[in-house]
């Protein structure tokens, strides 16, 4: 592991601070990462798709696009890399910590927003701050892709449908968290909050890094 | 704001209700105390005579006067041979009409959960049948209880048990049935004993081993208290589900226990090897009764697969399969409950893609309804064997008892919710904590189980047990049964979600699932998400393929979702009544249809769009109207809750809509061609069938009449002076459904084919029309008109 060497304690301590993870947790996400990129110091999309479990998911394309997107990076860019470094891998796996008992209220509100953004850039393939129709579309689309071949016209449907009742439920009453946001993410960060946080309670913390090996 | 409720109604009407209850009641009584002993005192020999019922007072007559030719006896009395049937049935109707009382008084109700009631009502019965009688029949017999109350009850609540909060809380309801339910048996247990030894106290013939036997019956929550009483509180899912998922997990531990303890009471000792044994026994007894409900559940799924053409015995499948599936495990000594638990819930997602929709609504409203009998004749019975005895009241063990189940079960909730949140991403508060464990309440499950102790070995105990019993129910059904709702309120618990589950929830939870599971997989971490999303594509793969006929089983998971919510915003449309305003919120597909043809993206503004434009006129219009509205009437849906029925969105009339909106698409596809020729408007001489063709001309209000009889179908009828001919395709339909009584099937119009050329398109396109309608569609395979069922 000759050039990682370099990556001593106090740099992870550095990374411990941003991202929020512990020393072990980073420890571990790092051997990940050499894993995935075969000992080198940048992953790209291929190292990404060849992981075989991934095969299955239907919303792989996205995923693999998230951890390219400059916009999990709490930048304000927009773009997206070609290849990424540690640094990037862990900012994008920083999303899914969850809360420990210590943090706060207003932490907790802070972590379920970026976690809301990070769904919200997910859908938002053009970066112009706003899910159309015709990217909400496409989301169903993947998402019944690998289910056989259900025709184009129930994802249009459905997509409609979701569309539609978005639009129905009560936009003009939500206060955005700045004014800089548009209509369009209001919609979708509103009907992402309480789709994530009415059906899957559980799941607006995300998946815990505990059982890392 | 209870006494809110109460304001409503007349005050005469109201005042003569509670008269009206007691009147029930009072001849009720009467009429089983005046009944049962006239069974009792009927002479012992019955013989039935063919023809003739024998009369008890001839009967005597007969021996003496053997050459008499008696008078043919018009009127005779044969109670005995009626009379196991006649009593039951008598208490079943004593608990019907008793339900039927409590909603008649909403004010009683609303502070005192129905359960409280019914041991009142039976506590009353008992007194009443005691006092007439001198001795109350044995109702809360064992074998009763066990065979036949309870499994409906486990039935109901496995079958429509929430399968997602369920497996995401798991861990924490088996942390809590498991370790809580041995922390309460061996704390009470234990600690009876030592209050057993206090030299005062008669009790110290009562050995260790006969208290954490005891410690063993009263620790367990009991699933039909926790639902009779949290069904009208309306808490949060997830409280509701751990309480609940508590009290049905922890019969298995309660079986081993009691039988561990049953079997050493008469050794007197226990050995390390015996708990060693204990433990595996329990593993033993709680898997093995999972698995074989889940074989019979697979076998009942197989068997759904082909009653495609006996719809009429498919629910019979699922209630006899559970019920086997109940027993099997009992002939093993596995548990019974966890058995019929997981029969039902394997069995459902399979058989209920075979199963006609009015399967479904059958099985539904018969668990409901025998599950609601069960709940409140147990509860009755508990009254009357209240009143029944055998009673011995200490003061003290009953006391000691009744503390130690409180204390013992807030020390393992809040230990246990310590443990518990360090595994948990979403942790439990202390308000959820105490909820947790002011609902633990206690039944007759553990009433039963008292019963069943041998006399012959505990000989003095069993009647301080049963007392104990008894009164740790009562306090904990009345006390913790009536106060939980004002708590609920007064400590703000987070209250059951009324918003139904919309398309996009959906969405964004599988969207999560598997953006999850990519994460887990990225990290190389074979966590949750990883193995549910590898049982997912097994399910998907292999064993939907050959648990659900026909093309059910290709069905993705969210198209069916979507279907089902259409078809409820369809019916709750007809139901509004009017074609004419479409409900904002409703996800139509018409107005975003609209967008299709054009090639660029739609504005980006989302609330403009949220009502649909009607600016292409009256295509749209007819689209909208036809689209929405063909389909069949249902009775009026009520919405019910447990004691009133929950309203799944799969209830009726899926795959019929389905049919039907595939019909519709195609339908639509037509008329839109129909519109570029028809402008011509048709002779009054023409066939009807002629003018119908023709499409309305102004945008009207539509009206949906509904027939008086007969078929339900749709007529759409004009509102608008306009020509009486211009009538809308739709008529034909109606009126083709109502001949035929077969579904959509149009002969082709009988009239003689008219030359005109303008017609002559009409005519086209009719025929057209008559053969799309005429088309069933893809996988229509079902049956709707079965005619002996209404």
């Amino acid at each position: 592991m000759g050039a990682t060497q370099t990556r001593s304690g106090q740099e992870y301590q550095e990374l411990a601070e941003r991202t929020g993870f512990s020393a072990e947790q980073i420890r571990n996400l790092h051997k990940r990462f050499q894993q995935l990129s075969g000992n080198e110091d940048t992953i790209s999309r291929e190292h990404l798709k060849s992981i075989p479990a991934l095969a299955n998911n239907p919303i792989r394309k996205q995923i693999i696009e998230a951890f390219f997107d400059k916009r999990n990076q709490h930048g304000n860019e927009l773009g997206s890399y070609e290849e990424i470094g540690f640094e990037e891998f862990l900012m994008v796996m920083s999303h899914f910590r969850p809360p420990t008992l210590r943090t706060t209220e207003e932490e907790k509100e802070a972590m379920r927003k970026e976690k809301v953004r990070f769904l919200f850039n997910m859908h938002d393939t053009d970066g112009d701050g706003k899910i159309t129709l015709v990217e909400y579309r496409k989301v169903v689309e993947e998402l019944l892709s690998k289910s056989g071949t259900i025709g184009q016209e129930a994802a249009k449907a459905i997509a409609d449908a979701a569309m539609l009742e978005v639009a129905s439920t009560n936009v003009p009453n939500m206060v955005s968290e700045t004014a800089k946001l548009s209509r369009g993410k209001d919609c979708m960060v509103a009907c992402c909050s309480a789709a994530v946080t009415g059906s899957c309670r559980s799941r607006a913390q995300m998946t815990s890094m505990k059982g890392l090996p | 704001m209870f006494w809110r409720r109460a304001a409503h109604g007349r005050v005469g009407f109201r005042r003569s209700l509670p008269e009206l209850g007691l009147l029930l009641l009072a001849t009720l009584v009467l009429l089983e105390g005046s009944v049962l002993p006239l069974g009792a005192a009927s002479s012992p020999e019955t013989g039935i005579t063919p023809g003739a019922g024998v009369s008890h007072g001839h009967a005597d007559k007969n021996h003496s006067e053997t050459k008499h030719k008696k008078p043919f006896p018009v009127l005779g009395l044969n109670y005995d041979s009626v009379k196991t049937p006649f009593e039951i049935s008598l208490w079943v109707l004593l608990a019907s009409l008793m339900k039927l009382g409590f909603h008649l008084l909403p004010r009683v109700s609303s502070i005192v959960p129905e359960s409280c009631l019914l041991i009142v009502v039976g506590l009353l019965v008992g007194g009443g049948i005691k006092l007439i009688r001198e001795e109350v029949p044995p109702v809360l017999d064992t074998k009763l209880f066990f065979y036949c109350l309870l499994p409906p009850i486990i039935l109901d609540a496995g079958y429509f048990l929430p399968i997602r909060p369920f497996m995401e809380n798991l861990g924490t309801i088996l942390m809590f049935a498991v370790v809580g339910t041995l922390w309460n048996a061996f704390f009470v247990g234990g600690f009876l004993f030592a209050v057993c030894q206090i030299p005062h106290a008669s009790l110290s013939h009562i050995g260790l081993l006969p208290c954490l036997l005891f410690g063993s019956i009263i620790s367990a929550v009991d699933p039909v208290a926790v639902l009779a009483v949290f069904e009208e509180i309306h808490i949060n899912e997830l409280l509701h589900i751990l309480v609940f998922g508590e009290s049905l997990l922890n019969d298995a531990v309660t079986v081993v226990l009691y039988h561990l303890f049953e079997e050493f009471s008469e050794a007197g000792t226990v050995t390390v090897l015996d708990g060693f044994l204990g433990v595996i026994s329990f593993l033993v007894v709680a898997l093995g009764g999972v698995l074989v409900g889940a074989f019979y559940g697979f076998v009942a799924a197989l068997t759904s697969r082909f009653t495609y053409h006996i719809r009429v015995i498919e629910p019979l499948f699922v209630f006899v399969y559970s019920y086997m599936a109940y027993l099997s495990a009992e002939v093993f000594h596995l548990s019974g409950i966890m058995a019929l638990i997981a029969c039902g819930a394997v069995m459902r997602p399979y058989v209920e893609a075979n199963i006609s929709h009015k399967s479904h609504t059958t099985i539904k409203y018969f668990l409901k309804m025998w599950s609601s009998v069960s709940e409140t004749l147990i509860f009755i019975f508990l009254g009357v064997a209240t009143v029944e005895g055998p009673h011995q009241w200490n003061w003290v063990f009953v006391t000691a008892t009744v503390i130690l189940c409180l204390v013992s079960r807030v020390i393992g909730v809040v230990g246990l919710t310590f443990v518990i949140n360090k595994f948990r991403m979403v942790n439990l508060t202390t308000k959820d904590q105490f909820i947790i464990a002011y609902g633990g309440l206690r039944g007759a499950i553990a009433f039963s189980l008292g019963f069943l102790l041998d006399i012959e070995h505990f000989k003095d105990m069993r009647e301080i047990f049963l007392t104990a019993i008894i009164t740790v129910v009562f306090f904990t059904v009345f006390v913790q049964g009536m106060t939980i709702k004002p708590l609920v309120e007064l400590l703000a618990v987070k209250k059951k979600q009324e918003a139904k589950r919309s398309i996009n929830e959906e969405i964004h939870t599988q969207f999560l699932d598997h953006l999850l599971t990519g994460i887990e997989d990225i990290c190389g971490h074979y966590g949750h998400h990883h193995w549910k999303d590898k049982l997912n594509r097994f399910n998907k793969k292999y064993v939907k393929g050959f648990l659900i006929a026909g093309e059910r089983s290709k069905e993705p998971q969210l198209i069916a979702f979507y279907h089902k919510l259409e078809m409820k915003q369809a019916i709750q449309l007809v139901e509004s009544g009017g074609g004419s305003k479409l409900p904002s919120a409703m996800p139509s597909t018409v107005s975003m249809q609209n967008i299709q043809p054009k090639n660029q993206p739609p504005p980006p503004k989302p609330t403009e769009r949220a009502l649909p434009q009607l600016t292409k006129g009256r295509e749209e219009e007819i689209r909208k109207i036809l689209r929405s509205n063909l389909q069949r009437t249902r009775q009026r849906l009520h919405s019910y809750n447990r004691h009133t029925l929950v309203a799944d969105p799969d209830e009726e009339g899926f795959q019929d809509i389905i049919l039907k909106k595939q019909k519709m698409m195609e339908l639509d596809r037509k008329i839109k061609e129909m519109a570029n020729y028809l402008s011509v408007p048709s002779h009054p001489k023409d066939s009807p069938t002629m003018s119908r063709a023709r499409l309305a001309s102004d945008p009207q209000a539509y009206n949906i009449k509904l027939p008086a009889g007969g078929v339900p179908t749709i007529q759409v009828d004009l509102a608008s002076p306009q020509s009486p001919d211009s009538v809308n395709l739709l008529d034909e339909i109606g009126k083709a459904e109502q001949k035929e009584d077969s579904g959509l099937m149009m002969k082709p119009p009988e009239s003689n084919g008219p030359e005109k050329a303008g017609e002559k398109d009409g005519w086209r396109d009719q025929q057209k029309l008559t053969r799309c309608l005429s088309d069933p569609g893809p996988g229509a395979e079902e049956d709707e008109d079965e005619p002996f069922l209404p």
